[in-house]
């Protein structure tokens, strides 16, 4: 090439306004500065890919919405923690194949609700295999596995998913929100962001439509997944090969250990929660069936316990929260839903923007209807039905006087060393009175727990 | 065939990189005596990565273009699209099966070939060495190649009056050289901190049509001069260290006792004198 034919073909480095005699040492490098800064543009961008976000993702993408994914994790689920139980029915509209391919651990076949004393165990069990079929079906899964597959719905449908990035704020312009902020220079627009970053989020604060977390209004939940053969496990639990036992949850080939203890209680009782996780764990009654088992993995979250009580604004201008970000979680004593909140959350997000498309704009009124489309799925109805249910359970009796009481009168019971047998009725009474609770209380919190439960 | 010197400044920086199995991460396979590759995770070579931060940081300042060029299988691809998020321009990867095998001097001169198809370079930038094979050849062999002034274990580049002046690390201290351009320089490993890629790269990556696959017949390579008969460097054994074990012995009990024992039998080998 000649010289004049090089120097045309690269013309446009010759319009270059800096002075290039000397190399000038920026302060700040100015990456992409003005007219080339590229600006990547989306309709809507959804932060953090966990059951909400992914679902959020799913559902736009299919109404036609340009859509961006952003996760924090090297990938979806590897940030992502809970309990280790999903309740499928949202699955049943929003991806009525699902059971083909997704990645179930084992379906939930039986419910265990035991107390445990230092070294007794007391408990319900209700054995239901039909729980396993149909609407109300719940399984067992690990989150690097569900969530990956989530999110590969998402794109399939479209969306695009980055992963490995954390969104640090808001990118805000005329007082709305009008995409994400990742550092100077890197920022992304868009018309809606959608606030999927779970229990922790930073977003939500941000965008202030909630202020600072208090104590009382999140638990610490830990996790043990102590790994087991698969034989192992359906000889201890009594399972075939694809069912599971819920609580102590069954994974394929692993067991999941948990326990979720409000920060409240940890700060007053001044214990620290791995203690108690040691003492679940070394129970008699656990221990029989982890035993031989080596602990593969040890996680810990926050997990929003308020629901109704702690939920945050849920929209604004250019803005929707979903998911554990919202406090979507019901904790009632014996059932524990988030993954079937935040996934039906994220529907209704997507249903929201488009009813705010078709009324002219993502505006604060017009993504208003998002409550009305989480109503239509209960969210919102069955979250301040158990309002009082946090509360409720944040009694000591609860989980301290009442089980050791019934552990006592369990003990009573059953013991026949000749020493002579006392009459049920009495037992009770007595170790009522033992306990130091009045029978009016107890009455009381027997009538409470019905209501709230 | 380029003009750096006229414009001032680089107009284009080609970056070669190699991906290798994360170091931590390597295993020598006791068998074969080879390195396991399968099943590791791989990243950018880290020199390869800090002349990459190099490119980037001229880029920032200057507005230079950055293409990323590597040759190998297309798992590379993950390395490739890793530098287009971090800020490079684009990326070519030169993959094709019959440079399976080749040493330094195919891959010094595949990439050469490749570097030329690519044209209008100012400065071509590569690490000092890979950490799968540390021979530093490839780099000067290109700049051998193409008949290229080169500045090798170069920590820092200024641009200055249409040249490059480049820090050098010596054995017994730091030499400052300057040369015209173009030039091939090849980069310290740890003179800088590659930067994480960001969001809008990953975007941009997602959209795709950033990562070009060439074949030898694309760039016009001679297929009898790449590929493992084409390849001089013959492996004649490879050795494993091997840790010697050690004799662990725990003396147990009070804690005054057990120093003493220590002590005592520290003596009797006479590690330590009474």
């Amino acid at each position: 090439m000649s010289r004049k034919a090089e120097r045309a073909a690269s013309s446009r480095f010759g319009r270059c306004p800096t002075d290039i005699s000397e190399e000038r040492l920026l302060p700040v490098p100015l990456f992409r500065r003005g007219k080339r800064e590229i600006v990547e543009h989306f309709d809507v961008i959804v932060v953090g890919a966990g059951p909400a976000g992914s679902a959020a993702a799913l559902t736009l993408a299919r109404k036609g919405f340009s859509t961006l994914l952003v996760e924090r994790g090297r990938s979806p689920g590897a940030k992502g923690m809970f309990g280790g139980r999903v309740y499928a029915w949202p699955f049943a509209e929003l991806l009525p194949e699902w059971a083909k391919d997704c990645p179930i651990e084992r379906r939930v076949v039986r419910e265990n609700l035991a107390f445990l004393t230092d070294d007794a165990s007391l408990g319900i069990s209700f054995d239901a295999p039909k729980m396993a079929q149909g609407r109300g079906a719940s399984f067992t899964a690990l989150r690097a596995k569900f969530d990956a597959w989530f999110a590969k719905k998402a794109q399939d449908a479209g969306a695009v998913l980055v992963t490995g990035i954390r969104v640090d704020d808001l990118w805000r312009e005329d007082g709305r929100v009008r995409g994400v902020f990742v550092a100077p220079n890197d920022r992304v627009v868009s018309d809606l962001v959608v606030i999927a970053e779970g229990a922790t989020s930073t977003l939500v604060r941000k965008a202030g439509l909630k202020a600072d977390l208090e104590p009382r209004e999140v638990s610490v939940g830990v996790k043990e997944t102590v790994e087991l053969p698969a034989e192992t496990i359906q000889e201890r639990f009594g399972l075939d090969e694809t069912e599971g036992a819920a609580y102590l949850y069954t994974n394929r080939a692993s067991v999941s250990l948990g326990l979720v203890v409000s920060s409240e209680d940890l700060s007053r009782k001044k214990v620290e929660i791995q203690e108690i996780q040691t003492r679940f764990r070394m129970h008699p009654a656990v221990q029989r069936l982890i035993r031989g088992g080596k602990v593969v993995e040890y996680s810990a979250h926050l997990v929003p316990e308020l629901g109704a009580g702690m939920m945050p604004r849920l929209s604004g201008d250019g803005i929707l929260v979903v998911g554990d970000a919202a406090g979507f979680l019901i904790n009632n004593g014996y059932t524990f839903r988030g993954v079937d909140l935040a996934i039906a959350s994220g529907v209704a997000a997507g249903e929201a923007a488009e009813a705010a498309r078709a009324a002219g704009g993502m505006t604060a009124a017009n993504l208003g209807a998002y409550e009305k489309f989480l109503r239509r799925r209960n969210v919102l109805t069955d979250l301040e039905r158990f309002r009082r249910a946090p509360l409720y359970m944040k009694k000591d009796r609860l989980f301290d006087v009442y089980p050791r009481m019934l552990m006592e009168i369990a003990e009573r019971m059953y013991t026949v060393d000749g020493a002579g047998k006392e009459r049920l009725f009495d037992v009770v009474l007595d170790e009522a009175a033992s306990a130091g609770v009045p029978k009016l209380k107890m009455l009381l919190d027997l009538l409470q727990g019905a209501r709230s439960m | 065939m380029t003009a750096g010197g006229t414009a001032g400044r680089p107009r284009r920086i080609v970056v070669c990189i190699k991906q290798v199995p994360r170091a931590q991460e390597l295993q020598v396979d006791p068998v074969t005596q080879t390195l396991k590759r399968v099943g590791v995770p791989s990243e950018i070579n880290p020199p390869d990565a800090n002349a990459l931060e190099m490119a980037l940081q001229l880029k920032d300042r200057l507005g230079t273009e950055v293409v990323v060029l590597s040759m190998g299988p297309t798992s590379f691809d993950e390395s490739l699209e890793r530098a287009v998020a971090m800020g490079a321009d684009r990326s070519v990867l030169l993959t094709d099966r019959i440079l399976g095998g080749s040493d330094t001097v195919p891959t010094a001169y595949a990439l050469s070939e490749t570097i030329q198809k690519i044209g209008g370079y100012d400065l071509l930038l590569c690490g000092e060495e890979t950490t799968d094979a540390s021979t530093g050849h490839v780099g000067p062999g290109i700049a051998g190649h193409l008949d290229l002034p080169q500045i090798t274990y170069v920590s820092e580049v200024r641009i200055i009056n249409g040249k490059v002046r480049a820090r050098r690390t010596a054995e017994d201290g730091t030499e400052w050289w300057e040369t015209t351009m173009p030039c091939l320089c090849t980069v310290n490993f740890g003179c800088n901190r590659p930067r994480e890629p960001t969001l809008t790269g990953k975007i941009r990556v997602k959209r795709g049509g950033l990562v070009t696959h060439w074949s030898c017949a694309d760039v016009g390579i001679d297929p009898k001069k790449v590929g493992l008969f084409n390849s001089p460097t013959i492996v004649a054994k490879v050795d494993t260290v091997r840790l010697p074990s050690r004799s662990g012995q725990i003396f147990s009990g009070e804690p005054e006792e057990s120093v003493r024992k220590l002590l005592a039998s520290l003596v009797a080998d006479r590690v330590i004198a009474a």
